[in-house]
């Protein structure tokens, strides 16, 4: 089941709304919607990515070049926005998974997708930590 | 709530189904997502935050890693499931959004065009690796 099935699941536990649409700008829309961006963000992202990495079939010092692009602040910025949209996009795909094959899936949609928001704060906010202090330590006279 | 549907419990129906491809498309989005949560969030940590992340990432660092078969096979599984998830997924993206007929042929065209070449390219890079290949 997709998301828009999941919505149809929630309006009958909850009657339709006013606005008589039963999905659209519903949170489980936008999910959807970030999902989709996600998944082709990081097709995209992987083709760049084998293309550098068949650099070390060229020679170590072009493989070397590339890399340094990836230690830049900016390229390093993109770094982290593209580990948020694929821990997203992961965590969304779980969800997605539960409610095609877990009874209680459709049931728990919305305080799955809470959840799983709070879950990627959690791991983000540390994680663009560690990926970011030698950046910024860097840009900011330290070694 | 009933929902209204058209005598589901009717003898037969007429032979609708043709082809079990997007069944076996949409199982394989869900297998194959259970493997990348592996594959890929572990590549990612492993990569990008482990100690010193991106920092230490060079050639040696590459032949090292790749002198192991354990992690040569997990980026070779990595590369196949994420380029063929990918791809379908985009596949279908094509399908929602491409309005002629013949925008959404081309389009498929060039999505397997490229899914062909990405394969074909790690696949090869993965199996070659030369670690004594001269520096420039
Ligand atoms: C990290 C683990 C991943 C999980 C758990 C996961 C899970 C899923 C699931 C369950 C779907 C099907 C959604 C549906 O049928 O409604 C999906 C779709 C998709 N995934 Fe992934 N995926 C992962 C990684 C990736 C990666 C690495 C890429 C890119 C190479 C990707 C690209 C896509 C695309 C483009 C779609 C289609 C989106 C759509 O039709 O709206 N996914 N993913």
């Amino acid at each position: 089941m997709t998301d828009s099935a999941m919505a149809t699941e929630q309006v009958v536990a909850r009657g339709s709304r006013s606005n008589g649409t039963l999905y659209r700008g519903d949170p489980g829309m936008w999910s959807w919607v970030a999902h989709r961006i996600t998944g082709v963000l990081t097709f995209f992202f992987l083709f760049a990515h084998v293309l550098d990495t068949a650099l070390v079939r060229v020679s170590p010092n072009a493989y070397d070049q590339v890399i340094e692009t990836y230690k830049s602040p900016i390229v390093n910025l993109l770094e982290v926005g593209l580990v948020g949209a694929v821990l997203y996009h992961a965590l969304n795909g779980i969800r997605v998974m539960l409610v095609d094959f877990w009874a209680k899936g459709p049931k728990y949609q919305k305080p799955m997708l809470w959840t799983l928001l709070v879950v990627w704060v959690l791991v983000m906010v540390p994680g663009a930590y560690f990926m970011m202090v030698r950046t910024v330590s860097e840009m900011f006279g330290g070694s | 709530m009933t929902l209204a549907l058209d005598k589901p419990r009717s003898p037969r129906r007429p032979a609708a189904r043709r082809s079990n491809f997007e069944l076996a498309s949409w199982l394989f989005m869900r297998i194959s997502g259970i493997a990348l949560i592996v594959l890929v969030l572990g590549h990612l940590f492993i990569m990008n935050i482990l100690d010193g992340g991106v920092h230490r990432i060079n050639f040696a660092f590459v032949a090292g890693r790749w002198s192991s078969p354990f992690w040569q096979l997990w980026d070779l599984s990595m590369l196949w499931l994420a380029e063929i998830h990918g791809g379908n997924g985009l596949r279908t993206v094509i399908n929602d959004y491409a309005r002629k007929d013949t925008t959404r042929f081309w389009l498929k065209v060039m999505l397997y065009v490229s899914m062909v070449l990405i394969l074909a390219l790690g696949t090869y890079v993965i199996f070659t690796f030369d670690a004594t290949i001269p520096a420039d």
